[in-house]
């Protein structure tokens, strides 16, 4: 299931318009990870306060969009792209890769709600496959 | 087939009864008192055949299906998106007998159309993105936890008469 063409200029399309709210996506997307899934908490024993609105809530989901972002930079060649974080997840997080579907649903709920009348299906299905090239991406170093 | 859908996996022993939140049984019955349902099962069950289109295989009597414009425009895809969702309402109207209430459905889905499970998980989380787009910032994480709660017995439910 690569992506097409189509699918990278939906991509970048529907980027260009959320991109300007990354920060606010981000925080939402993991609060309600956290609320939705709390087996996610697991990852963040280390954070003295889990509650959504939180600075480090707010700071990791920064982080991540900034993942994504970095992600649609190079979303013609998303392995070598993401190489760096790669190895960061596989070897230092060691995030279990079934939690990458996990925050990706959660991010496209979020942009759902954000962004009703510009997630249309054709949107979500090309965005479905470019989160899923992302998880797989990053899980290439797992092992 | 790698898996696709994230909707919460429940396994619900057949003398387990779901236990339900004074706050959950509200939410599941205020999201449905709140969508439209000619609008949310249309636009659920389209955005399912367009998002994971081997879906499609079970719709093979539905005429065109061949982009998203036709799925979306195609009256069989409206009237079946509406007909999931009142389906649904059985289930919020006897929340605690979801598996009972779904004994016969779940032999139909089985028997008579041959429909992979796995395809129940999906249309979830199609609902779960149409509801969100429909409700905006009142879709908060407790709202959505509720609601992926509710599908998850719905989906489970459905799956129980296989063999």
């Amino acid at each position: 299931m690569s992506l097409s063409d189509k699918d990278k200029s939906a991509v970048k399309a529907l980027w260009s318009k959320i991109n300007k709210s990354a920060d606010v996506i981000g925080d939402d997307a993991v609060s309600r990870m956290i609320v939705v899934y709390p087996q996610t908490k697991t990852y963040f024993a280390h954070w003295p306060d889990l509650t959504p609105g939180s600075i480090h809530i707010k700071a990791h989901g920064k982080k991540v969009m900034g993942g994504i972002a970095l992600a649609v930079s190079k979303i013609d060649d998303l392995k070598a792209g993401l190489s760096d974080l790669s190895e960061q997840h596989a070897f230092k997080l060691r995030v279990d890769p079934a939690n990458f579907k996990i925050l990706n649903h959660c991010i496209m709920v979020v942009i759902s709600s954000m962004f009703p009348k510009d997630f249309t299906p054709e949107a979500h299905v090309s965005l479905d496959k470019f989160l899923s090239a992302v998880a797989l991406a990053l899980a290439e170093k797992y092992r | 087939m790698p898996e696709n859908s994230v909707s919460a996996d429940l396994q619900t022993g057949s003398d387990k009864m779901v236990e339900w939140t004074d706050f959950e049984r509200d939410t599941i019955k205020d999201i449905f008192s709140r969508i439209k349902y000619d609008v949310v099962g249309p636009a659920a069950f389209a955005r399912c055949l367009v998002v994971y289109p081997w879906t499609q295989r079970y719709f093979g009597g539905f005429g065109n299906l061949y982009n998203a414009a036709a799925i979306k425009g195609n009256p069989m895809v409206s009237k079946h998106g509406t007909t999931i969702i009142h389906g649904l309402d059985r289930a919020v109207k006897n929340l605690d007998d979801i598996e009972n209430t779904y004994t016969e459905l779940s032999v139909l889905h089985s028997e008579k159309l041959h429909v992979d499970p796995d395809n129940f998980k999906l249309l979830a989380d199609c609902l779960t993105i149409v509801v969100a787009a429909q409700l905006g910032k009142e879709f908060t994480g407790e709202v959505q936890a509720a609601f992926q709660k509710f599908l998850a017995v719905v989906v489970s439910s459905l799956g129980r008469q296989y063999h």
